[in-house]
C-alpha cells in the first residue's frame, strides 16, 4: 500500500477550477461589476490602492473581485504586478496646501481659515443597521453651495507661522529619494524609508500600534492638528522639455498630528509633528500612520525608546501585510521532511528520560 | 484593459542584474549573507519567492530546471513553481537529480551526489542562523562582522546540559569557508554533510528577508559542535519500504487510525530510480505516479 501523499497537477488544476466556480458563486445572481466595485465599495478600493502603492481604481477593483473581497490578497495581487512596473522617475513633491479640498477638519482650532469642512464622513452616524439599503434605495441628491475660493492652509503651517511648532524636517531637494521597493532596507532607516514603509503598512497593524501609543505605550500627547481629504496634482519634471508636466490628479487623504512639546536650554519650546497620508479617503489608515510616524521620531527627538511603537526595526519589519500573510500561511506547506526530524529527536530525548527514570527506580529498589 | 507582457523568467532585465549581482558578491564572500531589493513575487512570501527570484536570474535558455519540496518532485508546491517557470521562460523541466542543471528545493538536498555545473537554489524562511538568539537584524550583522558566534556555541552547549543532545534536528547551523556561521535553511540535519566540498554551486534565496547567500563548489562547510559531542546525522533506522535504501532519508507516513507507519524515501527521484534498477522494499508495489510532470 502506499498513501498519496503527494498534490498532483490535476488536483491542484481542479482547486483552482473551484475557487473560480465559487469565485462567482451563484450564477441565477447577475455578476458584480469593476465599475460597481470601484463606485460602491469606494474605500475597499482605497485601501488596496494604498497598501498596493499603486493608484488605480480599476486594477484595485479588479483585484477585489478576484481576490473574493479579500483585501489582503487584492494588495498582494496589485503589488505583484507593481512590482513588474519599469520606473520612469519620482514625481515633484505634491502640494497638499493647494489641495482641492472635499473633507477638511481641524481639532485642535474651533475655526481654521478656509473653514471645517465635513464631506461624506460616518463621523456622527449612528450605526444602526439600515434596512432601506437592502434594496433599491434612492439616496437624495447631496446638498450645494458655490465653492468657497478662499485658500485653505495647512494648521501646521499657522502654526509653523509663530514657531510653536517645529519646522517640517527638509529633504535636500535634488536628494535621491528612497524606495524601499528598490533597494534592500537596513537599519537605522531615514524618514523617507519609515514613512514610505508605513503608507504601505497594513491599516489594522498601525492602528494598533497608534492606539497602543494613545494607551501609554510609548506616549506622545497628540492633537489632530488637521485632516485633510480631496484632490491633488500630480506633476513630472520631464528632462526632454525642461518643465513640470501634470501628470493627473489624484485622492489622498492627509492628517498633520500635533504633539508634545518638546525644547531644551537652548530651544524654545514648541510642538513636534507626526505625518500620515493615504491615496483615497483612507483617514483611519492616515491617523493611524501619523501616531506611528511621531512614535518612530524618538531617537530623532532625543526620547528614550521604550514601547513597541517607538521601535523601527519592529514596526517596520512586522508593518507588511503581504509579508506577513506570505510567511503566516506558508505554515500550510508541507514541512514532514523537519517535522520527521524533531519526531526523531523528541522519541530519543523520551527514550533517554523514561531509561533514566528506570534506573533511578531500580536504584530505589535496591537500596530498599 | 489590455493584460500585462513579461519577461523571459518573469523578472524584468534590471532586476534580476541586481540580482546576479547580490550573486556574485555572495558567492565571493562563502556565507555571508547579501541584502538585496527583493521584489514582489507572484506567489506569497514564504513561498520560495527568494529562491524563485535566484532561480529567474540565473535561468538561461537552455537550463533544465528540477524543483523539490520536501524531496519530491510531486508536492503540490514544487510543481507550482516548476509550472511557472515552464510558462514564463519556457525552460525544459526534468524530475531528474543527474540530468538537472539548475535544481530549485526546499527542505532538502537531493539524495544523488551533485555534479560540477550544477547549481543548487535553496528557498529560505529566516537566513540569519543568530535570529532567535538575537532579534535585531543591526546586532546580528555585528555579530557576524565580529564573527561573535559565542551566543550560537552556548546555545548548542545549553542543549547538551538540559537534554544531553543538541536539540536542533533541522536548520542546524553550519560555519562556511571557516568564516561565516550560516543558517542550511531547514532542511534536516542528516543532509548538513553534502553541503561540504560539494562540486555543485548552491545559492541561497531568501525574499521575505532580503537575504542571498551562497556556497561556491568545493567549500568546506562544518556543522557546528563540540569535540566531546561531535554532530551526528539523524535517519529513521529503517530500510525504505519502496526501494530498501538504507542511506536516504525517510519520511514517516501514517497509514491508518491505528497508528501504523511506514518508511519511505523522501526523496522521490532518488527512490524511484532505485526501483527502476531493480531494488525492492519490504512493501514495494507500483508507485503512485502522476500521469506527467509539468
Amino acid at each position: 500500500m502506499y498513501v498519496a501523499v503527494k498534490g498532483g497537477e490535476r488536483a491542484i488544476e481542479n482547486a483552482h477550477r473551484l475557487l473560480a466556480h465559487e469565485r462567482r458563486g451563484d450564477r441565477d445572481v447577475p455578476e458584480v461589476s469593476l465599475d460597481q466595485i470601484s463606485g460602491q465599495l469606494g474605500l475597499a478600493v482605497d485601501r488596496v490602492m494604498g497598501e498596493g502603492s499603486l493608484y488605480d481604481r480599476e486594477l484595485a477593483a479588479l483585484a477585489i473581485k478576484q481576490a473574493r473581497g479579500d483585501l489582503i490578497e487584492a494588495i498582494f495581487l496589485v503589488r505583484a504586478f507593481r512590482a513588474t512596473l519599469p520606473r520612469f522617475g519620482a514625481t515633484e513633491p505634491v502640494d497638499t496646501g493647494t489641495m482641492r479640498v472635499r473633507r477638511r477638519v481641524s481639532s485642535t482650532f474651533k475655526d481654521v481659515p478656509g473653514g471645517q469642512i465635513l464631506g461624506p464622513t460616518f463621523d456622527y452616524t449612528h450605526r444602526l443597521l439600515d434596512p432601506q439599503l437592502a434594496d433599491g434605495f434612492v439616496p437624495e441628491r447631496p446638498a450645494t453651495a458655490e465653492a468657497s475660493t478662499a485658500p485653505t492652509p495647512r494648521v501646521t503651517d499657522i502654526l509653523g507661522r509663530d514657531g510653536l511648532i517645529e519646522p517640517s524636517p527638509q529633504q535636500d531637494a535634488d536628494a535621491p529619494v528612497g524606495d524601499l521597493t528598490r533597494e534592500p532596507l537596513s537599519f537605522p532607516a531615514d524618514r523617507d524609508l519609515r514613512l514610505q514603509n508605513l503608507a504601505r503598512a497594513d491599516e489594522g497593524f498601525l492602528l494598533a500600534m497608534g492606539y497602543s501609543t494613545q494607551r501609554g505605550y510609548g506616549r506622545n500627547h497628540p492633537f489632530a492638528g488637521e485632516i485633510r481629504f480631496g484632490e491633488v496634482e500630480v506633476e513630472f519634471f520631464a528632462e526632454d522639455v525642461g518643465f513640470a508636466v501634470p501628470l493627473g490628479a489624484i485622492a489622498l487623504t492627509e492628517c498633520q498630528m500635533v504633539n508634545q512639546f518638546k525644547g531644551s536650554a537652548t530651544e524654545a519650546p514648541c510642538f513636534t509633528r507626526g505625518y500620515g497620508i493615504a491615496f483615497g479617503q483612507s483617514e483611519r489608515k492616515a491617523m493611524s500612520m501619523a501616531l506611528v510616524d511621531r512614535a518612530l521620531r524618538a531617537r530623532e527627538l532625543g526620547e528614550e525608546v521604550l514601547a513597541p511603537a517607538q521601535d523601527e526595526e519592529f514596526v517596520m519589519s512586522h508593518s507588511d501585510n503581504v509579508q506577513a500573510t506570505g510567511f503566516v500561511e506558508h505554515l500550510k506547506l508541507p514541512h514532514y521532511v523537519d517535522f520527521q526530524s524533531e519526531l526523531g529527536l523528541l522519541r530519543k530525548l523520551r527514550r533517554d528520560f523514561a531509561e533514566a527514570a528506570n534506573e533511578s527506580e531500580n536504584l530505589q529498589e535496591a537500596a530498599e | 484593459m489590455t493584460g500585462p507582457a513579461y519577461n523571459f523568467a518573469y523578472l524584468d532585465e534590471q532586476t534580476k542584474r541586481m540580482i546576479r549581482r547580490a550573486i556574485l558578491k555572495a558567492i565571493a564572500i562563502p556565507g555571508y549573507q547579501v541584502p538585496f531589493a527583493s521584489r514582489e513575487m507572484p506567489m506569497p512570501y514564504g513561498w520560495g519567492t527568494g529562491g524563485v527570484q535566484v532561480t529567474a536570474a540565473i535561468l538561461g535558455p537552455d537550463d533544465r530546471l528540477k524543483v523539490i519540496d520536501q524531496g519530491s518532485d510531486d508536492t503540490t508546491n514544487a510543481i507550482s513553481i516548476r509550472k511557472f517557470f515552464a510558462k514564463t521562460a519556457g525552460v525544459a523541466t526534468t524530475t531528474s537529480t543527474v540530468e538537472a542543471t539548475v535544481i530549485q528545493t526546499r527542505h532538502r538536498i537531493p539524495e544523488t551526489r551533485l555534479h560540477s555545473g550544477q547549481v543548487l537554489v535553496y528557498q529560505v524562511p529566516i537566513p540569519e542562523p543568530l535570529r532567535f538568539l538575537e532579534p535585531r537584524e543591526t546586532e546580528t550583522r555585528r555579530m557576524h562582522a565580529l564573527a561573535e558566534y559565542g551566543l550560537m556555541h552556548v546555545k548548542l552547549y545549553e542543549d547538551i546540559a538540559r537534554f544531553g543532545h543538541i536539540a536542533t534536528s533541522y536548520a542546524y547551523p553550519v560555519k562556511v569557508n571557516a568564516r561565516y556561521v550560516m543558517d542550511p535553511s531547514p532542511t534536516p540535519k542528516f543532509d548538513n554533510p553534502k553541503m561540504d566540498n560539494c562540486p555543485a554551486l548552491q545559492l541561497f534565496g531568501a525574499g521575505r528577508e532580503k537575504r542571498i547567500y551562497a556556497i561556491p563548489p568545493h567549500t568546506r562547510v562544518v556543522s557546528l559542535d563540540f569535540e566531546d559531542h561531535p554532530f551526528t546525522r539523524y535517519r529513521f533506522d529503517a530500510p525504505c519500504a519502496l526501494c530498501g535504501a538504507e542511506d536516504a532519508y525517510l519520511d514517516e507516513i501514517v497509514t491508518d487510525d491505528a497508528g501504523s507507519r511506514m518508511f519511505v524515501c523522501s526523496d522521490t527521484d532518488y527512490c524511484e530510480g532505485r526501483q527502476a534498477a531493480g531494488h525492492r522494499g519490504g512493501q514495494s508495489a507500483a508507485p503512485y505516479k502522476e500521469s506527467a510532470h509539468g
